[in-house]
Parts: structure tokens; sequence; C-alpha cells
């Protein structure tokens, strides 16, 4: 397979400018006869479709929820990074670009995150024009705060619900789309296979999962903004229904699956409190710039955190990484709080937890300042655990939250199957072995509303398309392939339900995968993955029949992807043997147990390529090249 | 704790459904209610019996997808909380729950828990937005909003569309949902142009859907999880009253 990542020669300031510029531009009188399907209604969807239609195209947008307004973006909570500078506290573009590159480990594509950057500052114009309303100062400029890991004020943000205000931009953008007659939607429907006819991608597979009825529908460009996979690890942050079908089936129909064991694990969430957990819920990062984390100096010190004496407790975060303190990145973060409890330092029931402690702030800057800033965050919290974060310092846990594998794309956002695009969290690029905070819904954006709709255009007016109808053998194939699988899952009526598959999976992923891995464990999880899928494949018990609302099949099928999907992700995490960002690798650490990257072996992209079901999939490189900035060890001490 | 769940279960939209009494022991005060129902749908199917049909998806009282009448409440005892955020310490060990989807004309049932929406979207697609095609757009500061403006925009935008409001109200009005949306656009300056045109044609819209007529009875600002106030209903009644007025005076500013 051959990797061409299409970046533009010349200067990085001036290559997206002058790729525009060189890109092919469809006839405007035209663009009604094209259809483009977008799976995904999150930001990166929903921006798109209604963009695309804005531009002239006929476009059918489709999302598994009973509404488009439902996607998992609607729960960012933090904020979109943009390099606005409006503080006047030195950012830049070239600053975001940099510390995106250095916070991704050095692993992204420089001239992606430059546009990316570059393209920053028009969405927060873009969603201001919508009537997004962004947090503002009393003299009616907009208002930022510092996030995750970042030395300037650039993430903009709505209360704690900046997903929602911006997803709901996008959302009605697309409605006004849909009234205009330029998006059909189909809501409660799924993705189930992507349609490869002569090489390109010319539609999906779909099951409407309120009839059960399965069909295919045909275009000229495929587009997916179907979200991360986190939820392979069954307990994350995401929604319950985030999956990997659409990425998945894409992948065994020959697309490339970039980096697809870079996980993030996010420092700040609930930690789990029994088995009956369904998932875990985030507390916003932005409560690290005024909490305090620390644990007990003492081993298994169960006193209350009140009765720890300060000079008994152990600030972690502020002792290893001065200079950053408790904002360290979330890699660092994270896999701090695991070596305090490793060492049976850990809080709580479980003694899974750390504290995250108010008391400092509300002591500087009053009770009402911080309710202010997280009042609805500290009630989800009071809400789940029943304690008050006023008066008890909260625990938090590390648990999954965002994947920065996907589907491998080159700079125009195409996978390695031509006409099938890849956008939001579903790609693997910008983002690197890493992401910051704030950056997601600012890529899932980008993607959407201002780099597809140019590239497809390109890909649409040099593509010269044959006409395809639904009685082609492939779609009939594929159509008939998803149609067995769906009996199959049904016929089987074993003993063990979906989810206990599911949870099962979760923890070998969780125990192996997870926040540090080794060649012992990976190689113990490549035994028992494919063992567990083949009990899956035996005795899983789907109630119910085909042509109904049938949840549990729907969550069949996603588990059954999951169980393939597993094994690639301790494939990919065994064959890098170096740490960098979240991907740890025990045995490459620096003497004071920091993640240690091997430049010399590991810069490149591990894209893996489908090679049937028989056979190990094929390793293929794109080799990074850095000509702007120096790699370096990243240091936040 | 051990409770009785009564469930309201039907099979398919023009299917006859009925109450079904179902014993849930072993349930944990730390579940939120969806783990609950989780725990007893694991059983069902192990029972070779079909689980309970529920809407969800966050599990974080915001993408407004669950939804359920909880003993005759919308979401459940709790003020300000959306099912998926009840936790069962709300209940006592013994207890009796009944559990029912929303019952509106306008949401007709597809199965079980589950209801049909729809109508919300259309609402939105009939004028809920600023036409801001991208690109184009001013620097962002370049209008200054005040902030007391924003934030009573916020408070009203927060809606989440989950339709409790629907559900609680004796009418099944839907005019919480359409006026929060109403008056998030209508506070800031970016939705002005298009504010009349926008409360004429949402509110005609909700008409043509199968929801009631507000008489004011404030069941709607209760249930609501995210607490939005009737005060926005006011406020949608003076946009479309003008709007009504605008229509008369120059028929084509406000329906073209
Ligand atoms: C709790 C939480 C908080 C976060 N906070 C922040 C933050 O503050 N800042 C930030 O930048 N990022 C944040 N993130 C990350 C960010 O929210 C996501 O990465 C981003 O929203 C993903 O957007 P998306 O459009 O790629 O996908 P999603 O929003 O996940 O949308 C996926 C869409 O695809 C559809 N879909 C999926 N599979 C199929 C299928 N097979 N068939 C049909 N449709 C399908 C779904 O219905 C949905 O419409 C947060 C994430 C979480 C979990
Ligand atoms: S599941 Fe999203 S609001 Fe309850």
């Amino acid at each position: 397979m051959e990797l061409r990542s299409r970046v533009p020669t010349g200067p990085l300031e001036g290559k997206w400018e002058r790729h525009k510029f060189e890109m092919k531009l469809v006839n405007p009188a035209n663009k009604r006869k094209y259809t483009i399907l977008v799976v995904g209604s999150g930001l990166a969807g929903a921006s798109a479709a209604a963009t695309l239609s804005e531009l002239g195209y006929n476009v059918k947008c489709y999302c598994f929820q009973d509404s488009p307004r439902r996607a998992h973006s609607i729960a960012a909570q933090g904020g979109i990074n943009a390099a606005k500078n409006y503080q006047n506290d030195g950012d830049s573009i070239y600053r975001l670009f940099y510390d995106t590159v250095k916070g991704g480990d050095f692993r992204a594509r420089e001239a992606n995150v430059y546009r990316l950057a570059q393209i920053s500052v028009t969405i927060i114009d873009q969603c201001v024009a919508q009537g997004v309303p962004f947090a503002r100062e009393y003299g009616g400029l907009l208002s930022n705060r510092s996030f995750g890991g970042a030395q300037v004020s650039r993430t903009f943000y709505a209360r704690g619900q900046t997903g929602q205000q911006l997803l709901l931009g996008a959302y009605q953008a697309l409605e006004k789309e849909i009234a205009n007659g330029g998006v059909t939607m189909y809501p409660r429907t799924e993705m189930l296979d992507l349609i490869v006819v002569d090489g390109r991608a010319r539609g999906i597979v779909i099951r409407n999962e309120l009839t059960g009825k399965i069909e295919s529908h045909l275009g000229d460009a495929v587009v997916l903004g179907t979200g991360g996979y986190g939820n392979v690890f069954y307990l994350s942050t995401n929604a319950k229904g985030t999956n990997t079908t659409a990425i998945w089936r894409s992948y065994k129909r020959g697309a490339a699956f970039g980096n697809p064991c870079y996980t993030q694990i996010h420092p700040t969430c609930i930690p789990v409190s029994g088995d009956y957990q369904s998932k875990l819920t985030l507390m916003s990062e932005s409560l690290r710039n005024d909490g305090r984390v620390w644990v007990p100096k003492k081993q298994g010190d169960k006193r209350p955190p009140h009765e720890i004496p300060e000079a008994e407790r152990d600030y972690y975060l502020e002792r290893k990484y001065p200079s950053f303190g408790n904002l360290a990145p979330r890699d660092i973060s994270s896999r701090s709080a695991k070596e305090v409890c490793d060492e049976g330092r850990g809080v709580g029931e479980t003694a899974l937890g750390v504290y995250l402690d108010f008391a400092d702030a509300i002591k500087r800057l009053g009770e009402a300042s911080i309710r202010e800033r997280y009042g609805n965050l500290f009630e989800m919290y009071q809400r789940i655990t029943d304690e008050d974060p006023y008066k008890i310092p909260m625990r938090i846990y590390p648990a999954v939250h965002y994947t920065m594998g996907g589907l491998w794309v080159d700079y125009n956002l195409m996978s390695t199957i031509p006409g099938l695009h890849v956008i939001g969290e579903a790609n693997f690029s910008d983002h690197g072995a890493n992401r910051l905070g704030a950056s997601a819904l600012m890529q899932g954006l980008a993607d959407g509303y201002f780099v597809l709709p140019y590239t497809i255009g390109d890909y649409i007016a040099s593509a010269k398309l044959a006409p395809v109808t639904t009685d082609h053998p492939v779609v009939r194939s594929t159509e008939a392939d998803v149609t067995e699988r769906t009996k199959r899952l049904l016929a089987i009526k074993g003993k063990r339900t979906a989810a206990s598959f599911h949870r099962e999976l979760g923890k070998i992923m969780w125990d192996n995968c997870g926040m540090a891995r080794n060649e012992q464990g990976l190689k113990r999880a490549l035994k028992e993955i494919p063992a567990l899928r083949e009990e899956f494949w035996e005795n899983v018990n789907v109630p119910g029949a085909s042509a109904e609302l049938n949840q549990s099949l729907e969550h069949a099928g996603r588990v059954a992807d999951f169980l393939e999907l597993g094994e690639l992700m301790c494939l990919d995490a065994l064959h890098r043997t170096e740490s960098c960002g979240g991907h740890f690798r025990e045995e490459s650490q620096t003497p004071d147990g920091e993640a240690l990257r091997d430049d010399e072996h590991f810069t490149y992209v591990a894209a893996w390529e489908y090679a049937g079901p028989e056979s190990e999939p094929i390793l293929n490189k794109e080799r990074l090249i850095f000509e702007n900035v120096k790699l370096s060890q990243r240091s936040y001490k | 704790m051990n409770l009785t769940l009564r469930v309201w279960r039907q099979s398919a939209p023009d299917a006859r459904g009925s109450i079904v009494n179902y014993e849930a022991n072993d349930i944990s005060p730390d579940m939120s209610f969806l783990e609950m129902l989780d725990v007893v749908n694991e059983r069902l199917t192990e029972r070779g019996e079909i689980p309970i049909a529920f809407d969800h998806d966050c599990r974080e009282g915001i993408c407004g997808s669950c939804g359920v009448m909880i003993n005759g409440a919308a979401h459940g005892p709790m003020r300000g909380t959306a099912t998926c955020q009840l936790h069962m310490r709300s209940f006592t060990d013994g207890d009796t729950i009944t559990v029912e989807p929303w019952r509106a004309r306008a949401f007709p049932v597809i199965k079980d828990l589950c209801v049909d929406r729809s109508a919300f979207d259309r609402i939105i697609a009939a004028g809920g937005y600023v036409s801001a095609n991208t690109g184009g757009a001013r620097d962002a500061n370049e209008i200054l909003i005040p902030k007391e403006n924003v934030d009573t925009a916020m408070d009203a935008a927060a809606c989440i569309g989950c339709g409790a409001c629907v559900a609680a109200c004796p009418n099944a009005s839907a005019s919480l949902f359409t006026a929060a949306k109403i008056t998030h656009l209508g506070l800031l300056p970016q939705g002005q142009p298009e504010r009349y045109r926008r409360a004429l044609r949402m509110v005609t819209r909700m008409d043509l859907e199968s929801f009631g007529g507000c008489t004011l009875f404030g069941e709607c600002q209760d249930a609501c999880p995210k607490e939005i106030s009737i005060d926005t209903i006011a406020r949608m009644n003076r946009d479309y009253l003008k709007a009504v007025m605008i229509a008369k005076a120059e028929p084509d500013s406000t329906t073209a």
C-alpha cells in the first residue's frame, strides 16, 4: 500500500493557502448532481454536512441517535482552543501549532497541525456568527481560560457546556439545510458497511434501527465523522453508543488504520464505584486551574482528608513538575496518578483515586467565585458521589477519554480508499500521540467547516466516476454480507449477554493496553482477545429479532467489532517499543520514569492494512518529517 | 435494596401496551436509574426474555436522549435532574416504581419506553437558527455583547431537547422547548435580523405538530432537567405577537 500524504510543498505558512488555490473547483451549477454521504452528525459530521449543502451539494447525513443534536460531541465540557491572542499573553498561530506538535509528542504531521492552528481563529468567528453564547467579560468581549497544559489563555468556553453549544450551532445549521432541501437526514440509522466499487468508496450499507431494514445508499463520495473508539475499554467517558463500526468496516474494506494504540486517558474522572458501573464521568480538566492534586505521603493512610495535616500530604504534580504543577498535560497527570496508587497511596474505598482539593482556592477566591466557575461540575460530582466538593476534596482517577488513532488520512482528509474521507475523532490526524485539552472540538470543526468542503470538491472534480446502481454486484454482495452477519448474531442464542463480553474485553484492554503497557501484557492480551472473540460468536445471546427496534442487536454488532479492533490496538502497541504521549511502554522510560521516545526508529505513523481474516495485518509506515520544529524530549518540569 | 418495577411494555408503535411487573433485587443505592435498568435487562436477557427498550447515550444529563416518567413525574423525583443522573439513593428499599414513556400525541411510542421526538427537530428546522453560512464571518470580538445578555441567553440555550416539558404539561405543549430557542437567539445581536420571522415560523410549526396549547401551568419548568424558566415563554409570546403584526402590515417580510 502506498501512503501519499499529499502535503503541499513550500513554506509551512503558505501551504494551505496555495493548496486551496491549486485544488480543482466543481462548477456551482453541477454541485447538485453530486451526492455526498456524511455518516455522523457530531461536530465534524454536522458542520461538514451543513457546509457541503450550503455549497450546493446533495447531502445525506446519518446518525444512530434519534436526533442529530444528540451526538457525543454534545458532552464536551471544557472548551475550544483558538489562537486569537485576545488576552495579549503571547499566543499566536505558531505557538498553538508548536504546542500541539509538542503536546502530541512529535508524532503528528506538521502541515496538518499548522493548518489547524490557522483555521482555529476562523472557527470562533463562525460560531459567534451562529449565535453560540461563549462566555464574555463585563465589557462585552469574549472571555478565555487556560486549559490542559497550555501556558496561554486561548480556550473559549460556554460555561461547562462548550460542546453542547458548538454542536447546537452546527445542528441548527444542519436543520436549516434540511429545511432548504439540501440535506436529507437519516436518524436512528446505523452504517454497517462500506461499498467500494472499482477501488472507490461509492456508498454505504445501512440498517434502519426502527424497522431493521437493511439497504444501500450510493453517492459520489463518503465522509465518516463517526467519532472515537474509546468504548473498546467498556468503561470510558464516551457516550454509551460511541463505537468503532463505521471505521472498522471501512478498514476491512481497505482503509488503513493509523496508530490504533494511541489512546488518551484523562486524569480527572470520577472513580469507579462498583461492577454495575456503565460509564465514567469526566470532571472537566478546567478544575485543575484551581484544584490541587494530592495523596497522603504514607501508604494505606485511611484517615479522612481533613485529618491529614499539610506536612503529610504529597502534592505530587506540584512536586514533580514545578513549572506546570497541577496543569501538567493529561498523559503525564494520568500516569502520575496511577503511580501513586500503585504505591498504595490511593484514596477512597477502592484506593484507586487521588484528591482534587479546592480548599485553598475557596480560601483565596471565596466560595462564590468557585461556584461561578465550576458550579455545574460540582453539582454533577455531588449527584454521583453524594459528597459535597465544597467541603470534602473531590476524588478523581484517570479514565479512557479519547482516541488519537483512527483511519489514516492524507492532507485532504481522504483515506487510502479514494472517495472515503474521514473527519473529526474518527481520523488519526493532528494530535499525534497525545491530544491537548480543547483541541478536539477545534479539529472536528476545522475539518467539517473549513477543510473537507474544499478538499472533497477537488476529489469530485478530478474523479471520473461511472454511475453505479443498487443492482451492481458489489453493492449486492456487501449488502448480503451485512444481512448474513445480522442473522448470524441473532441465531447464536447462547448464554452470555453482549454486555458481559464487552466488560471482559474492556478489562483485558485496560489491564494490558491502558495507561502503561509492556511486552508480556500485550502478548497475553493478544492471546485472550481472539479466544474471547471465538466464545462470543458461539455463546452470545442476542434476544429479539431483526425487523424491529432491537438495542441488543445494535450493541452486539458493536461489541463484535470492538473484539477485532482490540487486537489491532494491542498489536500496534506491541510493535511500538518506544513510549510516546499516551502510549507508555514500561520498557522505554527515562531514569525518573518519564516517557522515552525512540525517534530513530519510530518517527512514523503506523498505518495498518487489513490482510484478510487469517493473516496478520500489514504495517505500512508514513515517515514524519519535521522541517520547522526541533524534536526534543518533552519536559514540563 | 429490593424494588418492584412496574414498566410499560409495548412491542411496536401500533401494538397494545401494558404495565408489566418486575422484581429488581440487590440494587445498589449508588447505581444510576439507568444502571438499575441495565441490571434488570441483563437478567431478562439471561432468562431468555426481551429486555426493556429505552433511549440513552451520554448518561451525563446533556444529550437529552433519556427520559421516562417515574412514578408519574418526568425524569423522576429530583429537581433539575435527567433520568440518567438520578441515583437509586433517591428511593427506599421495598419501593414500587412505575416507569412509563413520555405521554403526548406529538411523541408517539416506538417501543417500551422509547418515543418519537422528531417533531422537535422540525421545530428547529422551521427557524431555530441564525442563517450564517460558513465563511465570511466577522472577527468574533467585533460585536460586543453585554455579559448579562449572554448569560441569560446561555440559561435558555442549555435546553437538552429531552421532551420532559411536553411530558409534564397537562396540555402536552412544546412551548418551553420552542421558547428556549427563541429566547437564546433573540437575546443576541446575531439573532436580531431573523428574530420575528423565527418566532412566527417556529410557533406555527409547533402548532402544526400535535402539541397542545400553553396555559401557563408551569409544570414544564419544574420538570426541566436544566431548570429553564417559563419567563422564556412570555418572551416567545411577545415576539410572536409582534411577528403576527409585522406579517399583517408587510406580508412578505416574515414569511419569505
Ligand atoms: C466527556 C467528554 C468531554 C470532552 N470535552 C472536550 C472539550 O472540552 N474540548 C475538546 O476539544 N474536546 C472534548 N472532548 C472530545 C470531543 O468531544 C470529541 O472528540 C468530539 O466531540 C468528537 O466529535 P466527532 O464529530 O468526531 O464525533 P461524535 O461527536 O462522537 O459524533 C459521532 C457521530 O457519528 C454517528 N455515528 C457513529 N457511528 C455510526 C454508525 N455506524 N452509523 C451511523 N452513524 C454513526 C453518531 O450518531 C454521531 O452522530 C470531550 C469528550 C468527552 C467524552
Ligand atoms: S442519557 Fe444523555 S441526557 Fe440522559
